[in-house]
């Protein structure tokens, strides 16, 4: 990673008048990357869809996506049919949901075994995705870096405890330890001195995402700082009498930052995929409330009869962390100089 | 569907309720059996030697515990007990409605009921011999009731505690003798078994698997995965949870009654665990398995109705599933807000989430259709009848309204698996669009039936079922709304919604008394009392079930009995 100093101001604006700078280097990278580039693209348009949800949900599909339709009826080529259909044949055992009708007015991609619209189920189930892959990764980098700066600065004895905790979060496979986590505060909640965050909320997965893999943010980020600490112009900085938080906020974080900001997208793929393993496993996000982690469990019971209700989420799923890796690359390559170099730019 | 974890949990519920009933009678006065049954009693009656051998394959997701029958509960081996154990009395091994019948098995006849209905007197049949090539005799018979107590039997404190000595045999049940309660005669081959109290629903008691015989020198604690000598003509020969339950003939087997303990056809019974049940319906169609335990998944029904309907079996059960309001806790303290919910509540879309109308039908009732005491009635149907038709939203949200408790909280606790799920996300919808603020808590099987019933955690709806112990009115009424179930603080309280209602209580002891003497009109009582307590709505009733046996193709002679369902040793497969 790139280590800027500014511990030398004249060396520094020297530098700055040589070239535009690393984040603006950076950017100019990433805008040249064209896979980055076309995983940006897709990744706005899913998050421009998902937003769309209200609009296509109220005035195309005419539905509340969190009610259920058991017994309702809708319009298929110009015929009102029921939602769940009963067999009709043989023993007339099971209920069956109405296919995709490929008309977005009525149930564009069927129904589940609700009688939900599953396009309007999508969605809002990709807001609640995407939402809660996104705030858990800048939870969990933020909480990371803290710890990881910290942990790497500090030495001694306070490396050494951080060190141990995050070895033993370490220690636990990442989803047992989640699943453990969602069970007992679904029931409950959180409830931690003057924060209080209720059973059913979108906040617990963010809480119980963003905590299990602190580690993984933490444990380089002190790698990093332990080499930091030893610099020239970080030794300078102490020689001189800076204060820790000073030095902190002015050399080592900014020397730290771009790894933290490389972390994001991929932070946000890995919180999206455990979020949708939990909803799968139904200790996620809770009914009514829809991701494309519950979509996917909804159809289940229905692989053999509308794959489409379990196909569509995880499609969804794959095409957006695949995007999300291919822009955390394209942000990894445009903030390593060593890539720059290597790529000759 | 939770036909394993009911037994077990309802077990653990009615530790501390005390059904106090008089005289002996084996009548139940029941209505004709239900129309919908498919195949229900199309066995044939007579031994067919020509169809006797080969192996029955049977396969479950996972075994079901304890091979101990006076320890497991669930109806999945009390399924298989039926061809392996006998008690004094048993259930009529017979198709149909017939299968409610308790009949004599080790006992030669029904027993002598003498000192005002708490006295029994049995004889014991001459020439019963253990698998173990042990003669039964009456001690065998005095040992195992104490051993009921000695090993905790489920049902001690509840079906047995009206022996003389088990309430000492209760409290300390490793010195336990039944003093006075159960005595043999060597001499006379006969036992007595002595009631503090009569209870004429005792009879039923003896014909359940707990009150199986047992050689006296059986350990006296849980059997756990080694079998128990066997009367009946199957024994077990190797049992692994993990893998496989084997069944072999008993060697010592002779048939002696025909309705009590028929003699089985297969040589062999193969019960092999843990495939998933995906893969039990694809084996059982490709005829490597001959029968499934567990209910297929919602996505095969469709194929097996009409891809396999000759080796599918549909039968209605004495059952009713149905959701809980806590009376005493907002916002269901209300009543109007609790018949607002039985107004509201679609049965129909309750039975499409169950698998449809041929796998369901609505229930308005407490007590199920062809049960002992069942009459047709309903409180809570759009335009009024006695069954349910259509529900009344409109009703609903006026009582809601009425009530003052919109927008109050309610939290709905379920099971976790895909059908009480998706019954509790519909559940859930509706009551938002009653106005209240419902939120879904789905709990895993194993723990929801015991949480939902302790007043501690503040259930206010709960999705819960009712599968019958035997075939009685107050084994769903006394059992499930007396005061004497409702037991605040406790994993046991089987009174999930608290009901204590002192008028009701009242009905329901005349009821048991009138019991002793007239069956049928008591009967008529605890018709009275369904449609009272549903008056109060403390839970509403959603569907009765029905369940779907799918077996192979070569598998013949399918026989359903109410009481414990297909019956396994009288299938063929030859």
């Amino acid at each position: 990673m790139g280590q800027v100093s500014t511990a030398a101001p004249e060396l520094a604006t020297v530098e700055a008048r040589r070239s535009p700078g690393p984040w603006r280097t950076a950017g100019a990278d990433l805008l040249h990357n064209r896979s980055a580039l076309a995983a940006a693209v897709v990744l706005f348009l899913v998050v421009l869809a998902t937003l769309c949800a209200p609009l296509y949900a109220h005035h195309i599909a005419h539905t509340d996506p969190f009610q259920s339709h058991v017994s309702g009826t809708t319009v298929v080529d110009g015929k009102t049919v029921p939602v769940l259909t009963p067999s009709s044949t043989g023993l007339g055992l099971g209920v069956t949901p109405i296919g995709p009708t490929w008309d977005p007015a009525h149930y564009f991609l069927g129904a589940d075994n609700q009688g939900r619209d599953v396009m309007a189920r999508l969605l809002y189930g990709g807001r609640t995705s995407l939402f809660i892959g996104f705030t858990a990764a800048l939870l969990t980098c933020a909480l990371g870096t803290v710890v990881g700066v910290v942990a790497g600065y500090a030495g001694g004895v306070v490396d050494a405890v951080i060190s141990r905790v995050l070895d033993v979060i370490w220690a636990f496979p990442v989803y047992l330890l989640a699943i453990c986590l969602s069970v007992v505060l679904l029931t409950d909640g959180l409830h931690l001195g003057p924060l209080t965050v209720e059973a059913g909320s979108l906040w617990l997965p963010v809480a119980i995402i963003a905590a299990i893999y602190v580690p993984y943010i933490a444990r380089p980020l002190r790698g990093q700082v332990l080499v930091l600490r030893n610099k020239e112009y970080i030794q300078a900085a102490v020689g001189s009498g800076a204060p820790t938080v000073r030095i902190l906020r002015r050399e080592v974080l900014p020397n730290v930052l771009p790894t933290a900001i490389v972390f994001v997208p991929l932070m946000t793929a890995l919180a999206m995929l455990t979020e949708s393993a939990l909803s799968f496993l139904s200790v996620g996000v809770q009914p009514p409330d829809a991701s494309w982690g519950t979509i996917i469990e909804d159809g289940l019971g229905l692989l053999y009869t509308r794959p489409a209700v379990t196909i569509a989420p995880g499609l969804l799923i794959a095409l957006t962390t695949a995007a999300l890796n291919v822009l955390g690359d394209g942000v990894r390559d445009a903030l390593d100089p060593g890539a720059r170099l290597r790529g000759g730019v | 569907m939770s036909r394993t974890t009911r037994r077990s949990a309802f077990a653990a519920a009615t530790v501390a309720l005390a059904l106090t009933t008089a005289a002996c009678s084996s009548s139940d006065g029941s209505s004709s059996a239900d129309a919908t049954t498919s195949s229900s009693a199309s066995g044939s009656s007579a031994f067919l030697p020509q169809h006797k051998g080969g192996t029955l394959k049977l396969v479950a997701h996972a075994a079901a515990g304890s091979i101990d029958p006076q320890v497991n509960y669930t109806l999945q081996y009390w399924q298989l007990y039926q061809s392996m154990y006998d008690g004094l009395l048993s259930f009529k091994k017979v198709g149909g409605q017939a299968s409610f019948t308790v009949v004599p098995d080790l006992a030669a006849a029904m027993p002598k009921v003498s000192n005002g209905g708490k006295t029994y007197t049995f004889t014991l049949r001459k020439g019963i011999t253990f698998s173990n090539g042990k003669a039964l005799t009456t001690d065998d018979v005095v040992a195992s009731f104490q051993r009921i107590f000695k090993v905790s039997s489920p049902t001690a404190g509840t079906f047995y505690n009206g022996i003389v000595g088990a309430t000492a045999c209760l409290k300390t049940p490793a010195s336990c003798t039944l003093k006075g309660g159960v005595t043999g005669d060597a001499t006379a081959n006969t036992v007595t078994i002595n009631l503090t109290a009569p209870d004429s629903e005792f009879p039923y008691k003896l014909a359940v698997p707990h009150a199986s015989i047992v050689p006296k020198d059986s350990p006296t604690k849980d059997a756990g995965t080694k079998p128990l000598p066997t009367t009946g003509p199957y024994m077990a020969a190797s049992y692994d949870p993990n893998r496989a339950l084997k069944l072999v003939r008993n060697p010592h087997f002779k048939e002696w009654s025909r309705e009590a303990e028929p003699q089985g056809y297969p040589d062999e019974i193969d019960y092999t665990f843990g495939q998933t049940v995906e893969s039990e319906v694809t084996a059982v169609e490709n005829g490597q398995a001959d029968w499934m335990y567990d209910p297929p998944p919602a996505d095969r029904l469709n194929e097996i109705g009409t891809k396999y309907t000759a080796q599918a079996h549909v039968n209605p059960l004495t059952a009713f599933w149905y959701a809980t309001l806590n009376v005493n806790m907002a916002p269901f303290n209300n009543k109007l807000a609790r018949q607002a919910i039985n107004w509201a509540v679609d049965r129909s879309a309750v039975v499409r989430l169950y698998g449809g109308t041929n796998l369901a039908s609505p229930a308005c009732t407490i007590l199920p259709p062809g049960f002992p005491g069942h009459v047709d009635s309903c409180d809570y149907t759009k335009g009024g009848g006695k069954t349910w038709t259509a529900a009344d939203l409109a009703t609903a949200k006026a009582l809601v309204k009425q009530s003052g408790t919109a927008g109050q909280e309610v939290g709905i606790v379920v099971q976790d698996d895909d059908v009480n799920k998706s019954i509790g996300q519909y559940l859930q919808s509706l009551l938002t669009q009653l106005g209240y603020k419902a939120t879904l808590k789905p709990l895993s099987g194993n723990i929801q039936f015991t949480y939902i019933q302790n007043t501690k955690n503040k259930v206010q709806l709960a999705l819960t079922s009712w599968y019958q112990d035997y075939p009685a009115a107050s084994d769903f009424l006394n059992v499930l709304f007396s005061c004497a179930a409702f037991h605040p603080g406790s994993d046991s309280s089987i009174n999930i919604s608290g009901f204590c209602d002192k008028g009701v209580d009242a009905k329901m002891q005349s009821a048991l008394k009138t019991a002793q003497t007239d069956p049928t009109a008591a009967n008529t009582q605890w018709g009275a009392i369904d449609q009272a307590i549903m008056r109060q709505s403390p839970v509403v009733p959603l569907i009765n079930p029905k369940i779907i046996d799918f077996t192979s193709k070569r598998l013949g002679n399918y026989q359903f009995s109410k009481q414990f369902y297909m019956l396994v040793g009288q299938t063929w497969v030859k």
